[in-house]
């Protein structure tokens, strides 16, 4: 169908969005790469300037070894997989629930996309501030006023407090998305099952869920790239106490805590090769419903 | 009539030159503490009295620093003036990172800052940076409450009375805990304050030949007594409370006593914002007998990165906002309790500000601590709750972690002091000095 | 779609999506009635909830403390210019992938998303010495790329899935016709796929808008939007729900509205390919 002539004007369309995002992504790829095999530690006075020593893999080898690094591996997953079990488990749940017939709907639809318009660090702050504060928290008022002990969100259960925060932020980002696909869903597949006695359950294990898969695809992988480099929500809750240190917050440490850029750097090449590894599974797991 | 056109464009041009050469606007990163919100509501009157503006970027301290750190190291001179603290000022001054601040007016008298503060913020006997309000910590307890206990505070107390104190004012019923102390992770945080504790019990960071000292029996007797008496007398979560969240709940009255920066002793008295203004006493930070209490040094200052283009007028602020002038304005306006505090001798002798009540406990606990001199056993190193090298806030924030996991009951002293042994001599490895 | 219900199985429906959405809501809801109580009702013991002295006290100390207009305007022309700029660069993209596709269309829109993984943390050092040497630093247009590139994979990919759903016959009657490619562009395709460049406007001004790391740390005074605005009030001394909240509502406010007012055009466009 496509002809050369629109082959070649497609590629020159293409080309200012891919040049660009080739420029975002080669200039500081190839600058940390280098700065990850140097000594660089501005603090003590090394700069681009005076040229940097070269060290070879040590940065590598350093920051592996150092005992802070499987446990924020370990925590970013956790973060990510739970956030978005969460997510899209409740996001199934309240897409149902939005596309039943019910007065109000619109108001109600407002509320539960209201959150995925509050900047992180906004809601990192209320949440820790007005909600999780073991004293003047409504959390622990509502605790106190059941005679329990107030919970200490974020020291002793920080990293479930953590995920519900950010889970928070996303919930309605993926009902959106979910409930958009169901309302796409045939209803007269759904009456004809009904008529023929499916159990509501068969009914949704059979139909819709299979319906969704696509959609929860989408909102997997979309979610994943976001929550890969969260950091507000930890600088502003624990800053990186308790367990709760990410790779990229485990970065952020190197760089802008201890000012070794060279260290951080290489931390920043295996936040990337963790993210294509992620990005691979990914793919081979849904990427089947990805026809793209 | 184009030329004569040309010659006024050029002449307007020439002038707005020269003004603007006269008027320069400049801009300062500031921390959005009390005082530094008040200066910045005082603008105007620099504006009147230089014809310079003024562009302030306030932010909360994390992010202040990560941003001129970043903007330092980096020379992005995004910034003329940096608010920056007695950590930073002497190893970025070394760096020649920073304007030096040799050439100032007769009339600033760089003379009347207080001896401890000057030194603090000189590398090398060059001042890079003029402390805008200094402290030092000190012990903040409610006088209703140590006489309920049936108690009495010394002047000078030992750790053994505060915790002795502590548990005898703990009503737990009534939401009273008898001491609130920072638990929260991060180095200027529970960090500063667990280090100023294990100074007192005779603990250092590190020995002369810098080896970590959390092996020592010093640091582990320090923190077994710190987690034993929060266990008692502290309030719930303490390990995510830092300076701010220990001042509410002292306003709230909800604390016996708090150890803190001798700033807040101006919040706790302000009847405005504190429901315990005219209940609250003052001591030195306790110690255990072994010759150093448990007082930090500290300094928030104005520095001018080295790149600035507009030194003049950033030099001219400074000037403007450390001099005598500006804390007589303060005083006018806010009153004398009010005023920013610890920075000159001048105030601490004006009979208006002896009035003050904790006047006198302010100058005395800044003139306990000694930088030069900050342990029991010696050191090879310059500072009080920090050590003053390029590598300390990245290993005290990590070690700062390790001590709030255990004030949250996530992992034993032992365990966080092998963690923090570790991993202080990796990064003392790394950093060359090992 | 619409199904008929016994009005009991209505009613339940109301009542049980009503409980969540407040639910969902309340955090937001919280936060917006403290920010109209003083320091000492935010922390009142019971909590007080509506019945207590509304003020307006922190908002007016907000105010008086920081030009909320000048932060608010920068997050504007931030928001709205990135997501401008990166709508003109991503509807060719688009275009392209969607009517011309080849063997690497799946892998370049794979790519482009792979380009979000880079953790921003690490490349801040690289960044900042680029914008300092482009002299970008504290400026609107230095962020505006910035921001742009950011959102530029997913801007392209939305709008792709939307392109793809559009009958390629539609176009090509229209090449029959004599249609230039940028007639074909601009008087066929954009006003078809309206929904979607408006619902993809609307979710990448929302991501910008709400963008914390870049818009924090390359920008000083001139540039600084409402995320920088927000870094001034967290722990202050002493109380400050009270303030943060007048300053949290502030900072969400213009997309709350926003959002409120086209929440149906995000609804119907938020696909992403996802509806067959």
């Amino acid at each position: 169908m496509a002809t050369k002539a629109s082959r070649s004007a497609a590629r020159l369309m293409m080309a200012p969005a891919v040049v660009l995002l080739l420029g975002w992504m080669l200039v500081p790829l190839i600058m940390t790469l280098w700065f990850s095999f140097t000594k660089y530690l501005p603090m003590r006075g090394d700069s681009i300037a005076n040229g940097l020593d070269w060290v070879g893999f040590e940065n590598y080898g350093r920051f592996v070894t150092s005992s802070s690094f499987w446990p924020s591996v370990q925590t970013t997953l956790i973060i990510v997989g739970g956030v978005l079990v969460i997510t899209v488990a409740l996001g199934i749940v309240l897409a149902i629930l939005l596309d039943q017939p019910m007065w109000g709907q619109g108001v109600v639809r407002i509320f539960v996309i209201a959150p995925f318009f509050v900047m992180p660090t906004v809601s990192a702050l209320v949440w820790k501030n007005m909600f999780m504060d073991p004293v003047n928290g409504l959390l622990a008022h509502i605790w106190k006023f059941f005679g329990a002990t107030p919970v200490e969100w974020l020291s002793q259960a920080s990293l479930p407090s953590l995920i519900m925060i950010v889970s928070w932020q996303w919930l309605p980002f993926a009902t959106l998305i979910l409930l958009t696909a169901i309302q796409s869903l045939d209803s007269e597949q759904l009456e004809a099952a009904e008529m023929d006695g499916a159990p509501v359950l068969k009914r949704f294990w059979y139909i819709v869920l299979p319906h969704l898969s696509r959609a929860v695809t989408i909102v997997i992988l979309i979610q994943t790239i976001f929550l890969l480099s969260i950091f507000a929500e930890i600088f502003v809750t624990t800053g990186g106490a308790f367990g709760t240190k990410t790779l990229s917050y485990l970065i952020f440490q190197r760089v802008l805590e201890s000012q070794n850029i060279g260290l951080g750097s290489a931390g920043g090449v295996y936040a990337i090769i963790l993210a294509n590894i992620v990005a691979i599974f990914l793919m081979r797991i849904v990427g089947k419903n990805l026809d793209a | 009539m184009y030329l004569k056109n040309a010659l006024h464009a050029a002449t307007a041009i020439s002038l707005i030159a020269t003004y603007s050469a006269y008027a320069d606007t400049i801009t300062i990163a500031t921390v959005n503490n009390g005082d530094m919100i008040r200066m910045q509501g005082l603008t105007d009157d620099f504006t009147a009295k230089t014809g310079h503006n003024v562009e302030w970027v306030t932010l909360e301290e994390n992010v202040l620093r990560q941003r001129v750190t970043t903007d330092i190291s980096t020379k992005g001179g995004a910034f003329d003036i940096m608010t920056i603290g007695m950590y930073e000022t002497p190893i970025w001054g070394a760096n020649g990172w920073l304007v030096p601040l040799d050439n100032l007016s007769a009339e600033y008298d760089v003379d009347d800052i207080l001896p401890a503060m000057r030194n603090g913020l000189s590398n090398d006997g060059t001042l890079y940076a003029a402390p805008f309000y200094g402290e030092s910590s000190m012990v903040m307890y409610r006088t209703d409450l140590m006489e309920k206990a049936g108690l009495e505070m010394p002047k000078a107390p030992t750790w053994d009375f505060i915790r002795q104190a502590a548990a005898a004012m703990t009503d737990r019923d009534n939401e009273i805990n008898g001491i609130c102390l920072r638990g929260k992770a991060g180095w200027g945080e529970g960090g500063a304050f667990i280090t100023v504790t294990a100074n007192s019990f005779g603990a250092r960071w590190f020995d002369e030949g810098w080896n970590a000292q959390f092996d020592q029996p010093e640091w582990a007797n320090a923190l077994n007594f710190f987690v034993g008496m929060m266990a008692e007398s502290g309030p719930p979560g303490y390990a995510t409370n830092g300076f701010n969240e220990n001042l509410s709940l002292f306003q709230q009255g909800k604390c016996g006593m708090w150890i803190d920066a001798t700033v807040a002793a101006s919040f706790v008295t302000n009847p405005n914002d504190s429901t315990v203004a005219d209940k609250v006493g003052f001591a030195l930070a306790p110690d255990t007998g072994l010759g150093k209490r448990a007082n930090w040094l500290w300094a928030w200052a104005l520095a001018i990165p080295a790149g600035s283009q507009k030194v003049d007028a950033a030099v001219q602020f400074i000037e403007w906002a450390t001099s005598k002038g500006y804390i007589e304005l303060v005083a006018s306006k806010e009153g004398w309790a009010n005023v920013p505090p610890g920075a000159r001798t001048s105030l601490y002798e004006n009979p208006e500000y002896q009035k003050v009540p904790f006047a006198q406990m302010t100058l005395d606990s800044i003139n306990a601590a000694d930088p030069t001199n900050p342990t029991v056993k010696p050191v090879p190193y310059v500072g009080i709750q920090f050590v003053a090298i390029p590598e300390f806030a990245g290993i005290a924030t990590e070690v700062s972690q390790e001590f709030s996991a255990v004030y949250a009951g996530q992992q034993t002293v032992e365990e966080a002091l092998a963690k923090a042994q570790a991993l202080t001599n990796d990064a003392m490895e790394a950093a060359g000095y090992r | 779609m619409a199904r008929a219900v016994t009005p009991k199985r209505k009613m339940i429906n109301t009542i049980v999506a009503w409980s969540v959405g407040l639910l969902i809501f309340f955090p937001i809801l919280w936060t917006i009635l403290t920010s109209f109580k003083t320091e000492a009702q935010a922390i009142n013991d019971p909590p007080l909830f509506l019945f207590f002295d509304w003020t307006l006290e922190n908002y007016s100390v907000v105010q008086e403390r920081s030009d909320y207009m000048r932060f608010l305007w920068n997050s504007v022309i931030l928001a709205g210019g990135s997501t401008l700029l990166g709508i003109i660069v991503a509807i060719p993209a688009a275009w392209s992938m969607a009517f011309v596709p080849s063997k690497r269309t799946k892998d370049i829109l794979l790519w482009m998303l792979s380009t979000k993984m880079l953790p921003a943390v690490g490349v801040l050092y690289p960044i900042y010495l680029v914008f300092i040497q482009l002299g970008l630093l504290d400026t609107r247009a230095g962020l505006t790329i910035v921001l742009m590139l950011i959102n530029l994979p997913i801007i392209v990919w939305m709008l792709y899935t939307y392109f793809r759903e559009i009958p390629g016959e539609i176009l090509e009657a229209a090449r029959m016709d004599g249609a230039s490619l940028k007639e074909e562009i601009l008087y066929v395709l954009t006003p078809m796929a309206i929904p979607g460049i408006a619902s993809t406007v609307l979710l990448n001004f929302i991501l910008a808008w709400n963008e914390a790391f870049w818009t924090l740390n390359l920008t000083a005074a001139k540039a600084a939007p409402l995320t920088a605005f927000i870094a001034s009030y967290s722990s202050p001394e002493g109380l400050f729900y009270a303030k943060l909240s007048a300053a949290s509502t502030m900072a969400i406010a213009p997309i709350l509205v926003l959002g409120w007012f086209s929440q149906k055009q995000l609804v119907r466009g938020l696909t992403f390919g996802a509806v067959k």
